[in-house]
């Protein structure tokens, strides 16, 4: 599984393997925002949280039919299934990687792109807390999308179509845990972590359940 | 006599096309004379005037709009564990129904808010719910269509919906941390306190007893229309 894993990042981090892409998207993501509302700092600053986990999620939604769909292609795929590593582990072993590879460098980039939307001062700490504890469940969620929709030919779109609902209880939490209003951070920061485990102990089962079919 | 032997087609096709009928006759019964009453014999509401009759249409299919896809996840996980090719059907034929109750719910719950909140849209949790509830909708029948091999769309979809469901109680929880209600409790529960008065309370549930008996005859046409178009398919292979 580790070096199921360490191929996976190797793939992502050579050229064409879309690791520079997710991050330059969640840049181009929140830098159009600007432009779309105006430069307003008062208003920028009250908007940045949501502006940022919709800007993760939407990075994060970007290489997701990458996960299976190259595999799947060549064969890799059905070779991994006879392999001893059962199919639920190597969904783990996927979205693992995934999450290395995309959900940790959003959240590191969040940190300068939360400056330019001049995010409130006190919001750093929990920006980076709640990206840190929400991006594994986008990518274990994502990872389940993706095996579903595996043996679709061009099937981003339906793709977004399946993941996005799934990201919304995420979303409304973890933007919800930076707001001004909100007192108990804490509380909807545990909420995201819940959502977190569950995604990472119950999802690669689904995942695996869905390759079988699929690769039947 | 058990529920299993409906998983050959020909016994569940003869069987519907017995009590279909009598369940298409005794739904539309109860509709109108529900709706009829509700609407023609029972008083306005002294705050809310006669606006207030529209919930012998909203709530039902409301109602209907979450229990559609709970039966959906039952058939989804009767599928999935005993392979009953007509529950996967089913399932199928549920979701389209499904989504007209969610937008006939959403629309005559816009017209009443109108006079009623002053506004036809809130995001209020439970109106939010709804909308989250059509996307799920959207996102299974979308699934069902894209893929050509149709026992691996029935794995696939039943596989989606028990997820989503899941994730579609998280979304119903999460909103109340996200929005302040504009919503009115529940109309009806099991505790007599809260409930709408009298005059209104019978002529609802009859209304939501045709509404209950409207969807099971639907549901039982669609999936008798899927049945035929899986046969007729498989006669098409042969002959080709």
């Amino acid at each position: 599984m580790w070096s199921l894993i360490l191929r996976d990042i190797r793939l992502a981090l050579r050229s064409g393997g879309g690791f520079v892409l997710t991050l330059a998207f969640f840049l181009i993501v929140i830098m159009i925002v600007p432009f779309g509302v105006g430069a307003d700092l008062g208003l920028l600053s009250r908007i940045a949280p949501g502006i940022l986990w919709i800007g993760a999620l939407l990075s994060c939604l970007l290489s997701l039919d990458r996960i299976f769909q190259l595999d799947w292609e060549d064969g890799t795929l059905e070779a991994l299934a006879t392999s001893p590593i059962p199919l639920s582990g190597i969904a783990t072993a996927k979205a693992t990687a995934h999450w290395l590879t995309t959900g940790l460098p959003i959240t590191l980039a969040s940190l300068p792109l939360g400056y330019l939307l001049n995010l409130n001062h006190n919001s750093y700490f929990l920006l980076l807390t709640s990206l840190a504890i929400g991006t594994p469940a986008l990518s274990f969620i994502g990872t389940f999308g993706a095996a579903l929709t595996v043996g679709v030919k061009r099937g981003g779109l339906l793709l977004s179509l399946l993941i996005l609902p799934l990201y919304i209880p995420t979303l409304m939490l973890g933007a919800q845990s930076m707001s001004v209003g909100t007192n108990n951070p804490i509380e909807l920061l545990a909420l995201i972590a819940a959502i977190s485990f569950m995604c990472i102990a119950l999802l690669p089962f689904a995942c695996a359940i869905a390759l079988r079919a699929n690769l039947k | 006599m058990s529920l299993w032997e409906y998983a050959n087609p020909a016994k569940f096709m003869a069987l519907s096309a017995r009590i279909l009928p009598a369940l298409a006759i005794t739904s539309s019964c109860l509709l109108l004379i529900g709706l009829l009453w509700g609407f023609f014999f029972t008083p306005a509401d002294y705050k809310q005037g006669s606006t207030v009759k529209i919930i012998f249409l909203h709530v039902p299919t409301a109602l209907m709009a979450i229990n559609a896809w709970l039966m959906m996840l039952a058939a989804s996980l009767i599928w999935l564990i005993r392979r009953h090719h007509v529950s996967a059907l089913a399932a199928k034929a549920a979701a389209p129904i499904g989504i007209t109750m969610t937008l006939i719910a959403i629309a005559t719950g816009a017209i009443w808010g109108k006079p009623m909140w002053g506004t036809y849209w809130a995001w209020d949790p439970r109106l939010t719910s709804f909308m989250i509830l059509l996307v799920f909708y959207f996102g299974y029948l979308a699934l069902w269509e894209a893929i050509e091999d149709k026992d691996t769309a029935a794995d696939l979809t039943s596989i989606l919906c028990i997820v989503g469901s899941v994730f579609a109680l998280l979304s119903r929880y999460a909103v109340n941390f996200w929005s302040q209600g504009l919503h009115q409790g529940a109309s009806l529960s099991l505790d007599k306190e809260q409930h709408v008065d009298n005059a209104f309370y019978f002529p609802l549930l009859v209304c939501i007893a045709g509404m209950v008996l409207l969807f099971v005859t639907l549901v039982l046409i669609r999936t008798r229309t899927e049945i035929r178009l899986r046969r007729l398919l498989t006669l098409r292979l042969r002959n080709s």
